[in-house]
């Protein structure tokens, strides 16, 4: 390899000597050289190119900007050919759009997020009624049905979810009773852990925390299952093979989905009052005997039943929430990553909005 | 610097996975400012070749000299150094889908010099220009381009550094043949200009009867054939035969022979 030499410009009379290396490793210098002669350059002037050494399309270019109108001497036929290719290949107006970071730029990407959510929101009620649709129309046709791949995915979403679900509640569920009961000891009413952990975990925690679990767990699986499947146009090959890709990527997921969370949140529920049970009778000299029989006064079957009643309603909001943004994807494998964190995000703010809004009802309601 | 050097030497290469040999006892030689196409039947190794001579698949043995670097025994910074030297274009492009077409092509750039922004841009913009490509085409992603627009611009990519060595791994396919003819020429024009040499895999027969100095015909797990075409072609191995002799080479022959008749006497030419 030869060593690099550096690249000069020198004023020789009536013509200006340039040499050493015009390569795109010296460009910064040499851009900065070139700028300053440029306009001291005579109209008539010659360059002589003599001396350069090597030159790459990044120094031609920077020798034409230095020309303008002068003529270039003493090139080898070579890089005469470079020159020349560099010159005839046209340049854009380097007045690259730029993006308006000010007070409009700042009202304009609010109004495009605000203009965005409404549009997802249209699409997702959309897209629910269509899965609905479908969902009605297959149903009653047993042949239609897809029992290899329902089973398949109760396993993924369901029977493999079954040991973090039940490690999280239980955890969650010793720490609430830790809570409880150091704040309820100050008043001597330490007993009421048990009434603490019950309401809790039966009405909001056992669903809630699964239904975040399972967004991000399976929801965010299902967005870059059928994402990546639109990226490489596989889902419209389901189509043009006559199928309908929502009955048979969306619908077995979603009746997964529906049987799966319900059973998972009950099993999310006990382990809640499990762990708090443990931490009572370890800490607390709550039995394990009176711990029960005082979950039983407080009625825990129909809190159960409150509890349970928002399950299938959380399953349905993720998978559609996941299947949708999976065929939002387009072509790029950035795109398959957005969609996937876009999913996680509304299907945890969903979940979340959802609860309230069931709690005030059920409140209301009197249950 | 001779005008028959070798660029790139490979002596006794051998590839294997599991108990499946793609190459045994290969040997090739690739000159200074060539165009050296390289042809095979699907799965004879042609891109693994490629791979195994950029450095991007260890072979089992075997050596492989390029740049006049040994590749295998070659230190890390040796290697880079080498690296930077070539351009590859992918067979799908390889373009990075999450930077735009002016960003893929300054990446190299951003990350072995350290230039201003704006003359960056320039020389993206000129880079972009080269490969043929409109200049509003900077701004675009590799999901918004069509198949030839991807190709091109995977190759401004490729040249992005002014690399001796250009790979290219099947560039003409997929493309119309209008658009591949326009490639051909395009990969012609980068040629003499830039002074590149070429290692191109192809199935196109019009790309190597209008473009190619040198033909190596890989099949049997080595380099069965190499030369100029008419050399090639003569060559008694019932494969090549089937290759160049068939109603697609025999007629992509003809067309080859039309433009170069076309390209000897241009309106108005000599």
């Amino acid at each position: 390899m030869q060593t690099a030499t550096t690249p000069f410009l020198r004023q020789h009379g009536e013509h200006l000597a340039v040499g050493g290396d015009w390569t795109l490793a010296m460009a910064t210098a040499l851009a900065a050289d070139v700028s300053r002669w440029r306009g001291r350059l005579a109209p008539q002037a010659r360059i002589d190119a003599t001396a350069i050494a090597r030159l790459d399309t990044a120094g031609a270019r920077l020798l034409l900007d230095l020309a303008e109108a002068a003529r270039i001497d003493g090139l080898d036929p070579r890089q005469h050919a470079l020159l020349d290719a560099v010159a005839r290949a046209a340049l854009p107006d380097t007045a690259t759009t730029r993006r308006d970071n000010g007070l409009l730029g700042l009202l304009a990407r609010t109004g495009a997020a605000v203009e965005g959510i409404a549009r997802d929101a249209v699409a997702l009620l959309g897209f629910i009624g269509l899965v609905l649709a479908t969902l009605v129309r297959s149903l009653p046709d047993p042949r239609r049905w897809r029992p290899t791949a329902l089973a398949f995915h109760l396993e993924q979403t369901g029977l493999d979810a079954v040991p973090i679900v039940v490690l999280l509640n239980f955890l969650v569920g010793a720490v609430v009773a830790f809570l409880g009961a150091t704040i309820l000891r100050d008043f001597g009413a330490a007993i009421y852990t048990v009434e603490l952990i019950g309401y809790s975990f039966l009405r909001e925690f056992g669903v809630l925390l699964t239904a975040i679990l399972i967004a991000g767990r399976s929801g965010s699986a299902f967005t870059a299952q059928i994402g990546s499947m639109k990226a490489r146009e596989e889902v419209d090959a389901i189509r043009t093979l006559g199928l309908d890709p929502i009955e048979v990527l969306v619908l077995p997921r979603l009746l997964a989905l529906l049987v799966a969370m319900p059973l998972l949140t009950a099993l999310a529920m006990l382990a809640g009052i499990v762990g708090g049970g443990m931490v009572g009778a370890l800490s607390m000299d709550i039995s394990p005997t009176l711990f029960i029989t005082r979950l039983h006064e407080l009625g825990a079957a129909r809190h159960f039943w409150v509890g349970m009643s928002k399950a299938p309603i959380f399953a349905f909001l993720i998978a559609a929430i996941g299947c949708l943004e999976g065929f939002k994807v387009s072509g790029s494998a950035e795109s398959v990553g957005t969609h996937t964190t876009s999913s996680v995000v509304q299907a945890i703010f969903m979940a979340i909005l959802v609860d309230a809004l069931a709690a005030v009802f059920f409140m209301e309601i009197d249950v | 610097m001779t005008a028959t050097e070798a660029i790139i030497e490979v002596r006794g290469l051998r590839n294997q996975f599991g108990s499946q040999v793609v190459h045994e006892q290969l040997d090739l030689d690739v000159r200074r400012g060539e165009i050296i196409g390289v042809v095979g039947g699907s799965g004879s190794g042609k891109s693994v070749l490629m791979r195994s001579i950029i450095g991007l698949n260890r072979p089992a043995a075997g050596s492989v000299r390029l740049l006049a670097t040994e590749m295998m025994r070659a230190s890390e910074t040796e290697r880079m150094q080498v690296e930077r030297r070539c351009g590859v274009l992918f067979q799908n492009g390889a373009l990075f889908s999450s930077l735009s077409v002016a960003d893929n092509v300054m990446a190299p750039m951003r990350e072995h010099f350290r230039l201003p922004l704006p003359l960056m841009q320039r020389f993206a913009a000129l880079k972009i220009a080269l490969a043929g490509l409109p200049p509003n085409a900077g701004a675009k992603f590799p999901s918004q381009l069509s198949g030839g627009m991807v190709k091109r611009a995977a190759l401004a990519r490729a040249i992005a550094l002014d690399p001796d060595l250009l790979f290219l791994d099947e560039p003409t396919a997929g493309l119309d043949p209008i658009g591949a003819a326009a490639f051909d020429e395009l990969i012609l024009t980068l040629r003499d200009s830039l002074g590149l040499t070429v290692f191109l895999i192809t199935h196109d027969l019009d790309t190597l009867y209008t473009i190619c100095d040198r033909v190596a015909v890989l099949a049997h797990r080595r380099v069965l054939a190499c030369g100029p075409l008419a050399e090639v072609e003569r060559c008694d191995d019932p494969w090549v035969r089937d290759y160049f002799q068939g109603p697609r080479g025999r007629s992509a022959l003809l067309a080859a022979q039309h433009a170069r008749a076309r390209h000897a006497h241009p309106a108005g030419g000599t």
